[in-house]
């Protein structure tokens, strides 16, 4: 296992699955508290709008994925609250509006789009220093905001109403998480890709739920089972050849499914 | 300051997607007064509370708490809603839900203060829920969390205090205690309670006003208590029965 870690890449690898563990396990917490699974799957999907560009401009990818899916995650806030769509059909027009963009910008540009495997459906072994740098920066925003917001967020996930009536600006909050689920998918898309991403947003919180009943440990817990996870899938992906992003999402879900049967055995003991 | 008028409604007219709810609904809450507004299901009570608090705008008519606009007063106002849904699995302890009142205090960035966390946990000592207090609020019973979002409303220390249905599911014995410490809060505060249960207002209640889409009484009620009796819709059983809310029922259409 150790000497796998002098191949650069390999280190890189390491260091995104940490990166992303962090993203994941903070904004996942809200996305399963707050219930806004789907939400989170249609800004994905819409970033892929942003990946497409990145190819007809030739930037990095990852870059243009940035103001893409903060602007879908906006756009699904503001047409959910303030029109009368509703929130599920704001969802799928955003995730396939989206897609479809992505697909025009990368039949408009010319040649081959290489790597584009990569962005759909992660491959974690090619994340590039550079990326790393922009992952660590968004995870940085991520857990500053957090710290800042977090009993206001803690709050409108429980309670949206009350929150408002005593004055939390609950509809710029909510915009905010939604930004910030924006953000950590740009995290996961070099990990595990567009398509995988929800897994990885909603999975650990998912597990640490079963565990603990206080939103910190919640958070701290969901943080540890990601970045523990990635890893592994990681190691199993790379000793069995299996695409990681595929082998990180199955061995989540078949932690969470073991966890959930353990959970129910003792419950079902103490009864 | 006695006397001094707390909310004010002027033809107040609102329909949920063209069905009416409320029409011409002129109602004046002043300072201290206990008022409690009663009505069948469907009378729109609640949405009277909701357009105090400005969650919802009338069609038509104006609305002034505290002078302004409710979105503006809406700082001085606790609200216990009818029925609060969240996920029972909810990470959240009794006395975070309580601390929630708080929010508005603190700013973006700051933490919770001694004088925040003393406050709640007065509030949760008048509602008899101190010893709770860490419990998961997911985890307690329905009447023991009805209690813990009363002490959630109080802990806002409000000017006016907008309790809906408050007691549907606590157990007789401490609602009788509910009420004396509604009694006790009078003093300091205006309160305004949605309630079907007629017992209540003979006793503790200072105003009535009976209301089912029109305002068919609005006043203090030694005058009201006979006159709710002739009149027209509203709730007739429940005056001269026992509350249940089965007559509440034969009265909605």
């Amino acid at each position: 296992m150790i000497e796998i870690l002098h191949y650069e890449f390999m280190r890189n690898a390491l260091f995104a699955a940490v990166l992303v563990g962090i993203a994941c396990g903070i904004v996942g917490a809200f996305v399963v508290m707050k219930k806004i699974v789907f939400i989170s799957g249609g800004i994905s999907h819409a970033a892929f709008g942003g990946i497409g560009l990145g190819y007809l401009l030739n930037i990095n990818p990852v870059l243009t994925a940035i103001p893409f899916s903060l602007l879908s995650a906006l756009a699904i806030g503001i047409l959910s609250k303030k029109t009368k769509i509703s929130e599920d059909a704001a969802i799928g027009i955003l995730w396939s509006v989206g897609m479809a963009l992505g697909i025009l910008f990368i039949s408009l540009s010319p040649g081959y789009a290489p790597d584009l495997f990569g962005y759909l459906f992660g491959s974690i072994l090619t994340v590039p220093i550079s990326d790393i740098i922009i992952m660590l920066i968004l995870d940085i925003i991520i857990i500053v905001t957090v710290l800042l917001l977090y009993k206001e967020l803690h709050a409108l996930s429980f309670d949206e109403e009350f929150s408002m009536i005593v004055g939390v600006p609950t509809q710029t909050l909510y915009l905010i998480l939604l930004c910030l689920v924006a953000l950590s998918i740009i995290v996961l898309i070099r990990v595990v890709g567009i398509i995988l991403v929800i897994a990885l947003l909603t999975i650990p919180a998912t597990i640490a739920k079963q565990f603990t009943s206080n939103l910190k440990k919640l958070i701290v817990l969901s943080m540890i089972t990601a970045v523990v996870l990635t890893v592994i899938g990681l190691w199993l992906s790379y000793v069995f050849d299996l695409p990681s992003g595929a082998a990180i999402v199955l061995l989540l879900a078949i932690v969470f499914a073991i966890c959930a049967g353990i959970k129910k055995y003792f419950t079902s003991k103490v009864k | 300051m006695k006397n001094s008028i707390i909310v004010e409604l002027e033809n107040i007219y609102f329909a949920y997607t063209n069905v009416p709810v409320l029409e011409n609904i002129n109602i004046t809450i002043k300072q201290n007064d206990f008022l409690s507004i009663i009505g069948p299901n469907g009378g729109g009570k609640t949405t009277i509370l909701r357009i105090i608090l400005g969650l919802l705008e009338p069609d038509k008519g104006k609305v002034y708490v505290f002078g302004t606009s409710p979105k503006k007063a809406r700082k001085h106002i606790g609200y216990l809603p009818q029925h609060i849904t969240f996920d029972f699995d909810f990470p959240i302890s009794v006395s975070e839900v309580v601390l929630m009142g708080r929010l508005g205090k603190r700013g973006i960035g700051r933490k919770y203060t001694e004088t925040d966390i003393s406050v709640c946990m007065a509030a949760l000592q008048k509602v008899g829920m101190q010893q709770y207090r860490n419990n998961e609020i997911g985890k307690l019973s329905q009447g023991q969390r009805q209690r813990v979002f009363i002490a959630r409303a109080l802990s806002t220390e409000p000017k006016l205090l907008l309790l809906d249905e408050p007691v549907s599911s606590v157990d007789t014995q401490w609602q009788q205690a509910f009420y004396e410490l509604l009694h006790d809060l009078n003093k300091e505060m205006t309160i305004v309670l949605v309630t079907h249960d007629i017992s209540v207002v003979s006793t503790y209640v200072d105003k009535i006003a009976c209301l089912n889409k029109r305002l068919y009484y609005h006043g203090s009620k030694k005058e009201g208590m006979h006159k709710i009796s002739e009149m027209y819709e509203c709730p007739v059983q429940l005056i001269t029965h026992a509350p249940s809310h089965d007559s509440v029922g034969e009265n909605d259409k």
